[in-house]
């Protein structure tokens, strides 16, 4: 069968910053898979290199080992099936919430009329309809993320790619727009690739959630299903007793990445200490 | 002066509404100014009682009798309380247009270019690294030393002066627009190129807009090199403008003329970057206010 996303053993290295010619891995042999219409999470310790797969699946970077197909085809330059929803601000902040949203149209070269009404459509079924000529710096941090995802889901992409969307809205809002994109999401399955270092956002929304090392050479360690039934309603389903046992399982294989991670965080400190 | 006031701009977008918010605290300072204005001109219309003082500083009173000479064309026969009389001739018109022109055009040409180029360059990392070296000696050099070779090169007419006004005007905005170009956030780029972007397309949505901005906080500066290049390059030669008339005035060692013709600059460069923060305030609506 054929994966709607295929990362098939990507490595990634970088020139490292210390300028000694010694290169840095930041995700290795990683093989990962989402099937049409999944939702599938990333989670790992922060600095992991989650932001690196996406950027590898999106097409915006070149793995130096492993190939990339979409929908069974290799992926060379941009993923033009796929719409990516980034974790900063990445809406124009000269254009009203309307004119971003109808961005991709326009670039499509979707007639005005049509791109409006597109446009439109989108940001009232993200409850923007009111604010549609707000600048940016006149809509709150949710509000700019619903114009984000209206922005990106608005071109009909077949995979969507988030790069952990939601962090920084608080988590009243946060809540929300997590239920507002099962909502979207359940009415059009898409292929979802959502990375996120919250690991009740990854249970919550997802059909499975994968589970990275710490970096570097970062790697799966794990994989689980959610088997978990939908609708859900991210704020109910963490009282079911299901949700609890997959909480406890995953965390088991999370809790030492983590813990290894922040010790990497520390050690350098350490060890200019020492000597 | 007008550069030290755009980097505040560049740091505070629109420090308009803060400081008129301040003045409507402390209604006073107002007071206060007009006073300091008062007494500084009343310090020098004592100082100039005295002939020898009056030769090098010039008489208050004089001076506001040119300018109106200048811009009213009426006479008025000496009096007991008007030894000299008013004679008014109605000239600066001429001069101060053929000025200001000089101003818009070089504020327009050294803009456009500054803005074409800033973008190029700042696009094209080659010509970048190519030219480099040459941009930068081009900005140390001190180039009103240029304007004998534009008065060389474009006659005596405006078009030397809009020259020189251009080499002053261009850096400030080919400087800001290539470090805005260069700083545009890559987040806002990856995400156009994922919705589609091809690279003209990139160009409009994201680059020029962006450069506009730079260019925004760049132009209270701008507007005010346009000024000077203009008024150097007329004091430096010309047959019209208000740098001629200076020019004229100082040749017969007429103080209150050159004082007349000062005064007369100055309220120009504020009404110019009057309308540059009106048209600031009018193209920008889409940065958010301070207040």
């Amino acid at each position: 069968m054929d994966f709607a996303l295929e990362l098939d053993r990507v490595t990634c290295e970088f020139a490292s910053t210390s300028g000694d010619g010694s290169s840095y891995t930041a995700v290795k042999d990683t093989t990962l898979q989402v099937r049409e219409g999944e939702f599938v999470s990333v989670v790992g310790p922060t600095g992991c290199g989650k932001s690196t797969l996406l950027n590898v699946a999106a097409g915006l970077l070149t793995p130096s080992k492993g190939r990339v197909r979409v929908f069974g085809s290799p992926l060379y330059g941009l993923n033009t099936r796929a719409g990516y929803m980034f974790q900063s601000e990445a809406l124009l902040p000269w254009r009203t919430a309307l004119e971003n949203v109808l961005l991709g149209l326009e670039y499509k070269g979707v007639p005005k009329l049509e791109a409006t009404t597109l446009a439109m459509d989108w940001l009232s079924k993200v409850g923007l309809i009111k604010f549609a000529n707000n600048y940016v710096h006149q809509l709150s941090g949710g509000m700019r993320k619903r114009v984000a995802l209206a922005q990106t889901l608005v071109m009909d992409p077949d995979i969507i790619l988030m790069d952990e969307p939601f962090s920084a809205l608080d988590v009243q809002t946060r809540q929300l727009m997590e239920n507002e994109l099962l909502d979207i999401w359940s009415k059009q399955k898409k292929a979802v690739l959502f990375i996120t270092h919250d690991l009740d956002e990854a249970i919550a929304l997802s059909d499975r959630v994968i589970v990275l090392s710490a970096g570097p050479a970062t790697h799966p360690i794990g994989e689980f299903d959610i088997s978990l039934g939908r609708p859900r309603n991210v704020a109910e389903i963490r009282h079911e007793a299901d949700y609890t046992r997959l909480h406890a399982q995953i965390w088991d294989v999370l809790r030492e990445e983590v813990l290894k991670g922040y010790q990497q965080l520390l050690n350098p400190s350490q060890g200019l200490k020492n000597e | 002066m007008s550069k030290s006031k755009s980097n505040a701009n560049s740091l505070k977008p629109n420090p308009k509404g803060e400081s008129s918010q301040r003045l409507g605290i402390t209604k006073q300072l107002w007071l206060w100014q007009l006073m300091l204005a008062i007494i500084t001109i009343g310090i020098w219309n004592w100082v100039s009682k005295d002939q020898q003082w009056a030769f090098f500083l010039g008489e208050p009173a004089a001076v506001f009798i040119r300018i109106i000479e200048w811009f009213v064309p009426i006479t008025v026969e000496p009096t007991e309380w008007l030894s000299t009389g008013i004679h008014g001739t109605g000239e600066i018109y001429i001069h101060l247009g053929v000025t200001l022109l000089e101003t818009v055009l070089a504020f327009v040409i050294g803009t456009t270019l500054g803005l074409a180029s800033g973008l190029w360059l700042a696009l094209s990392p080659l010509t970048s690294a190519l030219l480099d070296p040459y941009i930068k000696a081009l900005n140390s050099m001190p180039r009103v030393i240029l304007a004998p070779i534009f008065g060389l090169w474009f006659g005596l007419g405006i078009w030397s002066k809009v020259a020189l006004a251009v080499t002053l005007v261009f850096f400030v905005v080919f400087f800001n627009v290539y470090q805005g170009i260069r700083e545009v956030n890559p987040v806002i780029l990856a995400n156009a190129k994922m919705l589609g972007a091809n690279s003209s397309q990139l160009l409009k949505t994201v680059y020029l807009p962006s450069a506009t901005s730079w260019v925004f906080s760049s132009l209270h500066s701008s507007v005010g090199l346009a000024f000077v290049g203009a008024v150097v390059g007329e004091y430096l030669g010309s047959a019209k403008g208000v740098g001629y008339l200076i020019l004229q005035a100082e040749g017969t060692f007429d103080v209150n003329t050159v004082f007349a013709g000062i005064v007369v600059l100055t309220v120009c460069a504020l009404l110019l970057d009057a309308v540059v923060g009106r048209m600031e305030r009018r193209l920008m609506r889409w940065q958010p206010n301070t207040n």
